[in-house]
């Protein structure tokens, strides 16, 4: 994606993971010390948002924190929820850096779409 | 939204850095590259891709999981010896080494394609994929995806599988579903396997194990099978056999070659001899 964009280096990866996607966070930043070698990626910054288990519960109308392995209304204590979050894995955002491109320091909020079909971030 | 590349627009201030120092910032709620694209969406998509090819020949494929020796082989066995002249069956065997639950299956006359993993814990889309070329669709009716025994990984890799089903032998704990939450959570059917020994074991409960897959807002028919004794198994077919009428019905409704090759990675879909 780094590359997609003419980017030199990512300087910081944002993740959200919730403790249902099967994926330990801790183990996932070790693994990620020895994946980063030799990519664009070498020097960024893993960051992990961890995110909580949120149930809803069509029949109360609740919607409540829940643990792990009793997905249940805090309400009325049925089963039948839907996940509201906890099972993400997602790559929210990178941050990406570029060779001198000084110009883009002027692109500024809502800057008017260039001619080329160029998306400049 | 950017109307060029399709990126989003963040609440979170952006930084531009060249070689350390900050050549650019830009205030909150800018423009950023902004992805939120599923970490494991490569795989995602070759089980899309896998989703499309079997619905194109209206199979019907089940991902078998459980933790190793609760009877996964044992179960096809039974039902290939049940169903064989009903369906026609193919399997799919993943293991770390060694070809032989695929040898178990062939055996009974139906073709295996053995997937041996080496050190990977479970199955992905991609050796699913890879292992489909080995098999003719034309002739499948029932795909049965017997994963690594493992009840961590296999849970997170979606194989293109129309349903998952994961076993629970009596001579585990029945709080095995609350031990594997992400496993059993995503079960379309759990099945008590070995459930003969159930009068000889004083420490499993079925209606344990049934509350703790409720805990995980899990639905899923739990019944008590053993590939034993064959009449223990009809849960087990009739369940089988509604997932084919299913298949078979999205399989009429789905337009002729609905299935476009518009990914990326390259590979050829050249006819592969069966191995039996």
């Amino acid at each position: 994606m780094a590359a997609a964009h003419d980017a030199r280096q990512v300087s910081r990866i944002k993740l959200a993971i919730g403790p249902l996607s099967g994926v330990e966070a801790e183990l996932l930043e070790r693994a990620f010390t020895v994946a980063r070698m030799g990519t664009l990626a070498e020097t960024a910054i893993l960051d992990i948002e961890e995110t909580p288990v949120i149930v809803w519960c069509e029949a109360c109308g609740t919607q409540s924190h829940a643990s792990l392995n009793r997905l249940l209304c805090g309400s009325c204590g049925t089963w039948r929820v839907t996940l509201r979050s906890g099972d993400e894995l997602l790559l929210k955002s990178l941050e990406l850096e570029f060779p001198d491109q000084p110009e883009v320091a002027e692109a500024g909020r809502g800057a008017p779409a260039t001619g080329d079909g160029e998306c400049h971030v | 939204m950017c109307e060029y590349c399709g990126c989003t627009t963040t609440p979170e201030a952006i930084e531009i850095k060249d070689r350390g120092r900050v050549v650019a910032t830009r205030p909150a709620d800018t423009h950023s590259i902004e992805v939120l694209t599923g970490i494991l969406s490569e795989n995602d998509h070759l089980a899309a891709h896998v989703r499309d090819h079997l619905a194109d020949h209206g199979v019907l494929a089940v991902n078998l999981m459980s933790s190793p020796g609760s009877g996964k082989t044992s179960l096809l066995e039974a039902t290939i010896d049940a169903l064989g002249d009903t369906y026609r069956i193919a399997v799919i065997e993943g293991d770390l080494e060694t070809e032989n639950d695929a040898d178990r299956v062939r055996a009974k006359g139906v073709p295996a394609i053995q997937v041996i993993t080496g050190q990977t814990c479970h199955l992905d889309a991609r050796m699913v994929h890879d292992a489909l070329h080995g098999l003719d669709l034309g002739q499948i009716d029932v795909l049965f995806i017997e994963n690594v025994g493992n009840l961590v990984c296999p849970a997170s890799f979606d194989l293109g599988q129309a349903a998952n089903v994961v076993l629970l032998s009596a001579t585990e704990g029945d709080d095995k579903p609350a031990k594997y939450p992400v496993m059993f959570r995503g079960a379309d059917l759990v099945l008590i396997t070995k459930a003969d020994l159930i009068p000889v074991l004083d420490d499993f409960d079925p209606e344990k194990a049934r509350s703790h897959v409720r805990d995980l807002a899990n639905g899923a028919d739990v019944p008590e099978v053993s590939a034993r004794r064959p009449e223990t198994l009809k849960p087990w077919f009739d369940w089988i056999d509604r997932q084919v009428d299913h298949a078979r019905q999205s399989h009429a409704g789905r337009p002729i070659g609905e299935h476009a090759h518009h990914h990326h990675s390259q590979h050829h879909h050249e006819p592969v001899e069966r191995q039996t």
